[in-house]
């Protein structure tokens, strides 16, 4: 298929930065490559566990894309808030949610984030500032944008992120938002996490204008394309946006070229890309073999000192497995509360 | 210990799949990503990603095997040291009776091992009363101040708005202009720019941009124009703000207030002219207010921002201008969810809100003068509805009456209707009758226009027939 193609070569021949990548140090290399490894064991769990039928409805794992949300994160700070899709759990981990509880709210129990009343795309911390978890594609946009608006309202530097694929860059309402956004200097960071195909569509066939880091240019508002699958690149462009939201002088779009390894849901099996195209992504592009490379090239840790990192991880997942597989469900009483307050 | 590959389900509803191919033999190395084999669902060829990392030790269920059911162990994966003679002998019986008899959410290798909850035929508890306070006791001598519905709509905001400074109006020419309705004047003057916004035309997007402040903890009144117009946010304000608490378990939470005008005007026709009582008083985790004088107006648009959850405000257009007195206290709040006998009777109750009540007492008039007794319930409140106040008066009356703009099919009157069969069976001497806009699309002509609207000869018509009169 053509179309197919032509995103594979895009995936592979990442854009020359806008924004020149900055070297992590040991300290940050080492962040990165745990917490990346945390959501993908997490995801791999949650796969795991839906196949055993101990998670249901609809699970969308992150997958390949782990470098956006944690190069992102390193560069915010305590009070900035972050609201996303359905595609939620990474951003979830990444804000410093426990495992635990995402676990458990993808199993439908009691201690899950939202007492098992949510489920996979409805989480929310407001103490981690994640605001969610929404299912209609592209709705958080313009929910992001308003927490960008209570920022302002309040006077604070507070800087919101809301995250949307190439998919939900095509809802109408995200273009309401950039309107707004840009008319009232909102301080908020609109990353398009472009994995290249809105469930099974590839964007080549879904957009116009498939460069969508420009989509704001009619708003006026900055825009440019990231290496996504390279968590430094991410962090250099998000710093970059984040001074800019800070300094009052209004929204900012970043594109992050991603890549999904798995389906769209956990019941897509992803026949309109050949596995040709995802196996070249994985072995020549992952996130965190890019990382785990480094971090042995420069000496900032032992292969050793990296498998005791994997075996933490792996026993933490575990863990929240674990908890979250015998957790109770909710208690009926839980049926009628929470409606009002 | 050896790991188990059990047959994943891979939809929410697939009990069993055919193991189509092996894509890994027995003594392949297998990392967590590689596909190890193909299961044919209903729906399509899936590939089965390794979760875990080894050796293949044993393959369970062979290719070609059909009907396998979610949760048989196909296959065992070696950790490292492992052995192919580490496999436990049980395991091909483990499958067999699993394949045999268990249904996905209750198959279990052994005791330990997690499960899916057992469906349960657990029953439902009931839901909650609501129990509303009744309305304050107005202190005798208070004055009284004649004002129209639209100044006093006003007052309210300005009063809360000097009150918490996290309150704030936005929407179409609410500041600049004035208010498309006048509704918001004075509001920039006295609060400026920051506090009083004027959007773009751009419903969906502002009801949404409203929703995110108000998860952030403000607590924004978003005008619009028009209801009719809301329709371009139906989707922010159900699915974003009146499910977010639920959906969070009781984290977050969404105090806004939509508000506007609701229901017909005069000769706008069919896309200005819809009655939206029922669409929003269908839907969980929102409230949604109906006044019909400016005195309720105002109390319940004060309730209403202060309300920590969503609240639809439904005005009416042309009652904008009527006036009626509202008395001078310093903070006149009245409660959400209780209804208000407007006029006491005994041979029929007829409950109305908003410019239904127009209706409703210009019928009651008329039918005094055909010795017909009736009681005007005026519900102020759609959600929750005050129930418990029409049971009380049918069980005076025996005999009910319905009115609202809105169609009958699967409306409030539809409603009240089902709710006075389930708790005021035995008093009714009649059946319930609704007074409703016709099903038609609102005409534009003025003759059309005023038989596709409810009247007052149409109540009085209604009350007269459950009075076999």
């Amino acid at each position: 298929m053509p179309a197919a193609n032509a995103t594979a070569s895009a995936v592979t021949d990442a854009p020359a930065p806008v924004t020149p990548i900055v070297e992590f140090s040991k300290e940050q290399d080492l962040s990165a490559y745990k917490t990346m490894l945390t959501i993908r064991r997490f995801e791999e769990k949650a796969g795991q566990l839906y196949g055993m039928g101990l998670i249901g409805g609809f699970c969308h794992l992150y997958i390949g894309q782990e470098a956006v949300v944690v190069g992102m994160q390193m560069a915010l700070k305590d009070g900035d808030q972050v609201i996303t899709g359905y595609r939620d759990h990474g951003h979830m981990i990444a804000c410093g949610m426990e495992a635990k509880g995402v676990m458990a709210e993808l199993t439908g129990r009691a201690h899950g984030y939202s007492k098992g009343k949510g489920g996979s795309m409805h989480m929310f911390s407001k103490e981690k500032g994640f605001f969610g978890g929404h299912g209609i594609v592209g709705a958080q946009v313009p929910l992001g944008t308003g927490l960008a608006f209570a920022n302002r309202y309040r006077g604070n530097d507070n800087v919101a992120v809301a995250y949307f694929g190439d998919g939900a860059a095509n809802q109408g309402q995200v273009y309401e938002s950039f309107n707004m956004a840009e008319l009232w200097k909102l301080p908020v960071i609109y990353v398009i996490e472009n994995n290249r195909y809105a469930m099974g569509t590839s964007s080549t066939r879904s957009s116009a204008e498939t460069n969508l880091s420009r989509r704001g240019v009619s708003f006026k508002i900055p825009g440019e394309q990231v290496d996504g699958m390279d968590v430094r690149a991410v962090k250099a462009a998000g710093d970059k946006a984040v001074a800019w939201c800070r300094a009052g002088k209004g929204p900012y779009i970043l594109e992050m070229l991603t890549y999904r390894y798995r389906g769209h849901s956990m019941s897509d099996p992803a026949k309109y890309r050949t596995r040709e195209e995802v196996d070249k992504v994985r072995t020549t592009h992952d996130p965190i073999d890019i990382v785990r490379h480094r971090i042995v090239e420069k000496k900032f840790a032992s292969e050793d000192d990296l498998k005791k990192i994997d075996a933490s991880v792996r026993d933490y997942i575990n863990d929240a497995a674990e908890f979250a597989t015998h957790d109770p469900e909710p208690d009926v009483s839980e049926l009628y509360t929470d409606i009002y307050r | 210990m050896p790991t188990d590959i059990l047959m994943p389900a891979l939809s929410p509803t697939m009990e069993k799949g055919n193991l189509a191919k092996w894509l890994k033999k027995e003594g392949d190395t297998v990392k967590s990503g590689d596909i190890i084999a193909e299961i044919e669902t209903d729906k399509a060829t899936m590939e089965v990603e390794a979760a875990d990392e080894g050796t293949l030790g044993k393959i369970l269920v062979p290719e070609g095997t059909q009907d396998v059911a979610v949760n048989t162990p196909i296959a065992v994966i070696l950790a490292d040291g492992e052995k192919a003679g580490d496999i436990k002998a049980a395991q091909p019986a483990a499958q067999q009776k699993a394949a045999e008899s268990a249904p996905p959410a209750t198959a279990k290798a052994d005791a330990a091992a997690p499960s899916a909850p057992e469906p349960k035929a657990e029953k439902a508890p009931a839901a909650p009363a609501i129990e509303a306070a009744a309305d304050p006791a107005i202190p005798e001598g208070t004055e009284m101040v004649t004002m129209t519905m639209r100044e006093a709509l006003r007052d309210a905001m300005a009063e809360e708005m000097r009150a918490d400074k996290d309150v704030f109006v936005m929407g179409e020419e609410v500041a600049e202009y004035q208010g498309a309705y006048k509704v918001t004047q004075g509001l920039l003057q006295e609060f400026g720019d920051k506090r009083v916004i004027d959007t773009p035309i751009t419903e969906h997007g502002f009801a949404g941009l409203g929703v995110g402040a108000a998860l952030a903890g403000l607590k924004p009144i978003v005008e619009f124009m028009t209801f009719n117009f809301a329709m371009q946010a139906i989707d922010q304000i159900i699915n974003s703000a009146a499910k977010t608490l639920y959906m969070s378990g009781g984290q977050m939470g969404c105090s806004i207030v939509f508000r506007g005008p609701n229901g017909a005007a005069a000769r706008v026709a069919a896309q200005h002219s819809q009655d939206y009582s029922a669409w929003y008083s269908h839907v969980p985790g929102l409230r949604v207010i109906a006044p019909s004088n400016p005195a309720d107006a105002k109390g319940l648009l004060k309730a209403a921002i202060r309300d920590p959850n969503p609240v639809i405000f439904l005005e009416n257009e042309i009652l904008y201008g009527q006036s009626g007195p509202v008395p001078k206290l310093d903070d006149f709040v009245l409660p959400i969810g209780k209804a208000r006998i407007a006029k006491t009777g005994k041979d029929v109750t007829i409950v109305a809100w908003s410019i239904g009540m127009r209706y409703a007492l210009e019928a009651a008039e008329a039918l005094a003068k055909d010795g017909i007794d009736a009681e005007v319930i005026d519900l102020r409140t759609l959600k929750p509805m005050d129930t418990e106040t029409i049971v009380e008066s049918v069980k005076k009356t025996g005999r009910l009456v319905t009115v609202e703009e809105g169609w009958a099919q699967s409306g409030v009157g539809a409603e009240i209707a089902a709710r006075m069969m389930e708790l005021a069976f035995d008093y009714l001497d009649a059946p319930v009758a609704r007074v409703a806009g016709k099903e038609v699309p609102m005409p534009y002509a003025a003759n059309l226009e005023k038989l596709a609207l409810p009247s007052a000869a149409e109540v009085v018509e209604a009350a007269k027939s459950v009075c076999y009169k």
